[in-house]
């Protein structure tokens, strides 16, 4: 076999690992779906009637379920993605890396069996959620370019925040600092876009928000899911996935071979 | 690995954490089919000198070859041919036994028939055939230390590193462990092997370097170092030849006698 079949064969077995895991951990999957799922509802039925008022143009709740979806949407990236900062802490602590760096295996193999194993799980999830905002009267007018639209700039954010995971995850120490580290991420589209306009914010917060690189994204996802065309946000939220990704894939590489149990 | 050649030849290793110098000047040879044992207290480096044959760490100054590879500019070939388990037991605690075992075979992509086989003849061997399909985090410490062993044979490497295997282990599941290790030895593996116990070192090794402050102060046959020494015990020996006893302990034990 060659060196790329190799390197397939050395990653599809880390993705069937951590895919097992997965399965044998199921109160964190549903913690990572549950979450964004009670803030949906938490904000469409507490805090919709109001808030949705308050758009422009709006008209109460289903007008805010339709605008914070695609926040929720990419909170759900998010949320996988932190989970997957646990995993390989655990794995960095618990000696097993040690164990894979002295094996002669592909040496990435680790890493991308991690990122495909988010993938997957953010797949179920999203699904999950989306089928949750479906069930409350979310209808998005997105036709077949708009979906397909939207499922690139998720696969792209996924990638993105699933290589920086692995990274914060790596450079934490320890599963407890891996499981708060990363928690920002969950963070930062209340910061953005996401649940308010921000032009309704102070004028600082609101430069912030309209510079950080979840409101391109989460604006691309949800010119994409109205079927409208993104613009230049597109272009920005492709190069933040880029960008996150090469820099994070870099970090994350380094920090692997400096990984050390205890 | 070819038999006319060392199995692991150490020389001038040197490797500093900052201004801490753990290792200052390793020379040793291990000929094939035979076992050595670095003895020494904590933090005389031997896990750094584990991490350095086994690739994990790169030395700062001196050459080590593995297998007749070089560590650092050969490092693929030296994890072809070797077996490495550290200190901590580095099992996946989710799987099963039968599935860690599994995962190392795919991972040294022996076929789907040879990778069963080869899961279940371990398991029987180090005793974890009725534990096989529970998931390892059920395991005692001491079956926790023969599965992460088990997961290092699956391959079948000729040269095995050994970081403190025992420490820890009650004295059954160290004197299982010992028996092992022998088993691999008549098969003609060679065994690099650290440890703290000097009871260890006398009853399994050929070689025993006792490594003190990052130095190699001794090296001999336990006959020959307890000769030099004029002890009856590696343990005198280690007291004559470095001035404190091999483990904090005894230490401790000889101050409550002065």
């Amino acid at each position: 076999m060659t060196t790329l079949t190799y390197a397939t064969r050395d990653s599809a077995t880390m993705l069937g690992r951590n895919l097992k895991h997965m399965r044998r951990y199921p109160s964190l999957t549903l913690m990572l779906i549950g979450q964004p799922v009670l803030l949906l509802l938490l904000f469409v039925y507490v805090f919709g009637g109001t808030m949705g008022a308050g758009l422009p143009g709006g008209d109460g709740r289903a007008d805010y379920l339709d605008y914070i979806s695609p926040a929720i949407v990419i909170m759900t990236v998010a949320s996988v993605a932190l989970s997957t900062a646990i995993y390989i802490a655990k794995d960095a602590t618990e000696g097993i890396i040690d164990r894979f760096r002295t094996m002669p295996i592909a040496k990435a193999s680790v890493l991308t069996g991690h990122v495909l194993a988010a993938l997957v799980q953010t797949a179920f999830a999203l699904v999950a959620v989306v089928a949750i905002a479906l069930l409350l009267g979310y209808r998005p007018g997105a036709g077949v370019a708009g979906w397909l639209g939207a499922v690139g700039v998720l696969l792209l954010l996924g990638i993105a925040l699933t290589w920086f995971c692995l990274a914060l995850g790596l450079a934490a120490g320890s599963v407890e600092t891996a499981s708060n580290t990363p928690m920002f991420l969950v963070l930062l589209p209340f910061l953005s876009s996401g649940f308010v306009p921000t032009d309704s914010m102070p004028a600082g917060l609101a430069w912030i928000a309209e510079h950080q690189p979840f409101t391109p994204i989460i604006d691309t996802l949800r010119a994409c899911l109205e079927g409208t065309s993104p613009g230049a946000d597109a272009w920005w939220a492709i190069g933040w996935c880029v960008l996150i990704t090469i820099a994070s894939y870099a970090w994350a590489r380094r920090l692997f071979t400096k990984v050390r149990a205890g | 690995m070819n038999t006319h050649i060392a199995a692991i030849e150490v020389a001038g290793i040197a490797k500093a954490y900052g201004d801490n110098a753990v290792l200052r000047g390793i020379d040793l040879t291990v000929p094939v089919g035979t076992v050595y044992a670095l003895l020494g207290p904590n933090g005389a480096g031997k896990t750094t000198m584990v991490r350095i044959l086994s690739t994990l760490t790169d030395a700062d100054a001196g050459e080590a070859r593995v297998a007749g590879f070089d560590v650092r500019r050969e490092s693929e070939g030296v994890r072809r041919s070797i077996g490495v388990t550290g200190q901590f037991s580095a099992i996946d605690e989710l799987l099963t036994g039968r599935e860690n075992l599994r995962l190392m075979a795919d991972l040294a992509h022996l076929l789907r028939a040879e990778a069963a086989a080869r899961a279940t003849e371990l398991l029987e061997r180090f005793g974890l055939t009725d534990a096989a399909d529970r998931r390892a985090a059920t395991y005692s410490g001491g079956m926790k230390r023969r599965l992460d062993l088990a997961m290092t044979l699956v391959s079948r490497p000729r040269l095995i590193v050994l970081d403190e295997p025992t420490a820890g282990l009650d004295p059954r599941s160290r004197r299982d462990l010992w028996q092992i290790v022998r088993e691999l030895l008549a098969d003609g593996v060679t065994i690099f092997l650290t440890t703290q116990y000097l009871e260890e070192a006398d009853q399994l090794a050929h070689t025993v370097g006792l490594l003190d402050g990052g130095r190699l102060v001794a090296e001999g046959t336990p006959a020959e170092l307890k000769a030099q020494a004029g002890g009856e015990t590696l343990d005198d020996v280690f007291l004559a030849l470095t001035g404190h006893a091999a483990t904090p302990e005894i230490d401790d034990e000889l101050e409550e006698i002065r």
